[in-house]
């Protein structure tokens, strides 16, 4: 990717990804998130990750957002009151939050440009990032994390139902 | 890829278990639920004993992300201990709620298997797996009481807080990852030995993050606000479990990785842990001298536990390493003892959870008060019980290692605590009050629990070299 | 080419913007909105990793990650559901039982 298309799109993510923050509709807060997700999988792309940009969009902006959207309709939520929240509150979570950030990039910036691997100038073999490279990783070294995840599904799955539905016995 | 069944094989058991009570559930008609219970115990109790006749093998399976070593074993023991004790203790609980929701088991079951998974785990990621499987588990269980407002905003409270936690713990392994190529703990272990400089900041970085994460898990200060609340809102059962295995599987991830895998960056945690046990140990324990609710006093008293055990984790070594899985073992006796009189004394439609409420208890009640004197007295330390022991053989792993202060202070607010346990027990032998409990004759899965519970406690504590020797075999198989 | 820390850069400010979302936002969907761009400024550092070490390991756990945010979701959002239905209300202020 070229330094231009990467700021381009950082800029608009980060944008977006403020909107999710910021924004006091929660309609709106989700599409937001939704244009983030979007703007992440092109940069997924542009890694040579194409399965995982398309399960971005499928998956995630295509399933999991919609059931936040269903769920934001289905609760009827309007605009949020403006927080009244106290100064203090305002004023550690932002503390906490930029002293995580600073710590976080300044750790970034000792790596300088050298990091563990081959680096992204190498060519990577063909094939990376498609559906069969993925598949193959995934069933065979894997396998058990795979088997789990079916876990968490069925966990997930019973716990959703017993807890939203209308009946209770 | 190596298939191997036999580090799954307790999990396994577990799982069929849950299949199992899922499809009863549907056949179990009428308000009692109580078989799909028993389903449950017999299933924990054949992958208990399994894990115990397996003590002597040694495997690690699927490219050593999971392992099959001492440790995870010792843990299988206390996380099946943990939840057939729950067990017995919701079979009770439930009625005197009015809830039947079978599914509670499953949850409860499959919650369980990740708490063993987390133990077993060699792998950054199937950690982080049986961490969110145990996670999700706990959360429908703390919200799984729907009549009730307070039950509901706990699964909220802990839902948002714990996913929280996650997305820390995610980001941490996607440092680990960058750093060292792998999420296997064996693999980052060997490279650690020899960091280059260019590893080194993502290698810090993931080691902090992953301990924001694991901190956020078993309640440490600064990051423990969700948790009195949580306690104070859940069923008391689900509370039992939230503060003795999720707590106990946390720990046991936290030691693996911090004590075991990155014990070469030491230097860089060990100081973090020392502050973070100071403030867990001091915040818990004064703020329980304040709380007037049983449930939140029991909530920061299991704050100030994990207090305790990050002193072990302090130590480090072995001997912190036992001192610590000992401690889990007496720790979740003491704990789920207490909460087992909490339930006792509730009744349906008056929880009877202020202190006050305890009032004259102690002889009206003599075989309840008999027990929470046992668990009070063990929590606050006291010599000749499990809780002395166990605090003991921590501050001596630390102080081993020359932390002094560290020592000092703990030992200051051990001694701080004995002032609040001991207000429960005035309260019930001195106070003048005319609550009527249920008695615990009729219900007899409560009194098994409340019996096993008090008679281990006093046993480890009179005779604790066993539990040791199973803990230090532990540390070195890992 | 763009180095790979400039796009773990970058997942380190949407991480941050995502902390920030769930410190100081009340609204509990707002609040899981966040949470699910901290775990995308996770994924991002795992493909930008995975492409730097040349290792499809990343992107495979990626696909975990994505499995565990929807089952999250699931649940995150039916107890959201359960809370709306006994309070009207998902503003984590107004909920006062337990104190926030």
């Amino acid at each position: 990717m070229s330094y231009p298309l990467f700021f381009v799109l950082a800029a608009l993510s980060i944008i977006s990804a403020a909107g999710v923050v910021l924004t006091r509709h929660p309609v709106r807060s989700a599409m937001c998130l939704v244009v983030t997700l979007f703007l992440l999988a092109v940069v997924f792309v542009f890694l040579d990750a194409d399965f995982v940009a398309a399960l971005q969009v499928v998956v995630y902006a295509g399933a999991i957002l919609v059931v936040f959207l269903f769920v934001i309709m289905l609760l009827n939520l309007e605009r949020d009151e403006p927080e009244t929240h106290s100064q203090r509150r305002t004023f550690t979570g932002l503390t906490v939050t930029c002293l995580l950030a600073l710590a976080l990039l300044y750790l970034l910036r000792q790596s300088g440009t050298v990091l563990p691997g081959p680096g992204m100038n190498t060519a990577v073999p063909p094939g990376f990032g498609s559906i069969e490279a993925v598949g193959l990783r995934l069933f065979t070294h894997y396998l058990l994390q795979f088997e789990i995840t079916g876990l968490l599904m069925l966990a997930g799955v019973i716990g959703a139902v017993v807890l939203a539905k209308r009946k209770v016995s | 890829m190596d298939i191997a069944w036999l580090p799954l094989l307790p999990m396994l058991i577990v799982t069929g278990t849950a299949f199992v009570v899922l499809i009863a559930d549907l056949f179990v008609q009428g308000p009692d639920r109580e078989g799909l219970g028993w389903i449950g115990l017999v299933g924990l109790g054949i992958a208990a004993v399994v894990s115990a006749l397996l003590w002597t093998t040694e495997a690690h399976g699927f490219g050593d992300s999971i392992a099959l070593d001492r440790y995870a074993l010792f843990f299988n023991f206390v996380i099946c201990l943990s939840g057939a004790l729950t067990l017995l203790m919701s079979m009770d609980y439930l009625q005197t709620i009015n809830l039947v929701v079978g599914e509670y088991y499953v949850q409860l079951l499959l919650a369980v298997v990740g708490m063993m998974l987390m133990a077993a785990a060699t792998d950054l990621i199937v950690l982080f797996l049986g961490l969110e499987l145990m996670s999700i588990g706990v959360y429908v269980l703390a919200g799984i009481w729907r009549p009730e407002l307070r039950s509901s905003e706990a699964a909220l409270k802990y839902f948002l807080l714990g996913a929280f936690a996650s997305g820390f713990l995610l980001y941490g392994i996607a440092m680990a990852y960058g750093a060292f190529g792998t999420t296997t703990l064996g693999a980052i272990a060997t490279q650690l030995a020899s960091l280059t400089a260019e590893q080194r900041p993502l290698a810090l970085a993931a080691m902090g993050l992953l301990l924001v994460g694991f901190a956020f898990k078993v309640a440490a200060v600064p990051f423990h606000a969700w948790a009195p609340d949580v306690y104070e809102g859940s069923p008391t059962s689900v509370t039992a479990l939230m503060a003795v295995g999720v707590k106990a599987a946390a720990f046991a991830a936290f030691t693996r990785v911090f004590l075991h895998t990155l014990s070469a960056m030491a230097v860089d945690w060990t100081w973090i842990l020392w502050v973070l046990a100071v403030l867990t140990m001091s915040v818990g324990n004064l703020a329980a001298l304040a709380q007037r609710n049983i449930k939140r006093m029991l909530a920061y008293s299991s704050i100030a536990h994990a207090g305790y055990i990050l002193v072990g984790m302090v130590g480090g070594g072995e001997d912190g390493g036992a001192a610590v899985l000992f401690t889990l073992l007496v720790y979740t006796l003491m704990t789920l003892g207490a909460f087992g009189v909490v339930i006792a004394v509730g009744r349906r439609g008056e929880p009877n959870e202020e202190i006050v409420d305890y009032a004259g208890l102690g002889f009206r009640y003599p075989f309840l008060g008999a027990c929470m004197t046992v668990f009070m007295l063990s929590l606050a330390g006291i010599p000749s019980l499990a809780g002395f022991t166990g605090k003991f053989f921590l501050f001596s792993a630390a102080i081993e290692k020359g932390f002094v202060w560290l020592v000092i202070i703990a030992a200051l607010n051990s001694t701080i605590s004995i002032y609040y346990y001991a207000g429960v027990l005035m309260q019930m032998y001195m106070g003048e009050g005319t609550r009527e409990v249920q008695s615990v004759s009729h219900r007899p899965y409560l009194l098994a629990a409340l019996l096993i519970t008090a008679t281990g406690t006093v046993l480890l504590g009179l005779f604790p070299t066993w539990a040791l020797n199973l803990a230090r075999s532990a540390m070195s198989s890992l | 080419m763009v180095p790979t820390t400039y796009y773990i850069g970058l997942s380190t400010i949407l991480f941050t913007i995502g902390t920030m979302g769930v410190l100081l936002r009340r609204n509990a969907i707002v609040m899981f909105l966040s949470i699910e761009l901290m775990l995308n400024a996770a994924n991002l550092a795992f493909v930008a990793f995975a492409r730097q070490l040349a290792s499809i390991d990343g992107q495979v756990i990626v696909f975990f990650v994505m499995t565990v945010a929807a089952a999250e979701a699931a649940v995150g959002l039916a107890i959201i559901i359960a809370v709306f239905r006994h309070r009207r209300t998902i503003n984590t202020d107004e909920l006062r039982l337990l104190r926030w």
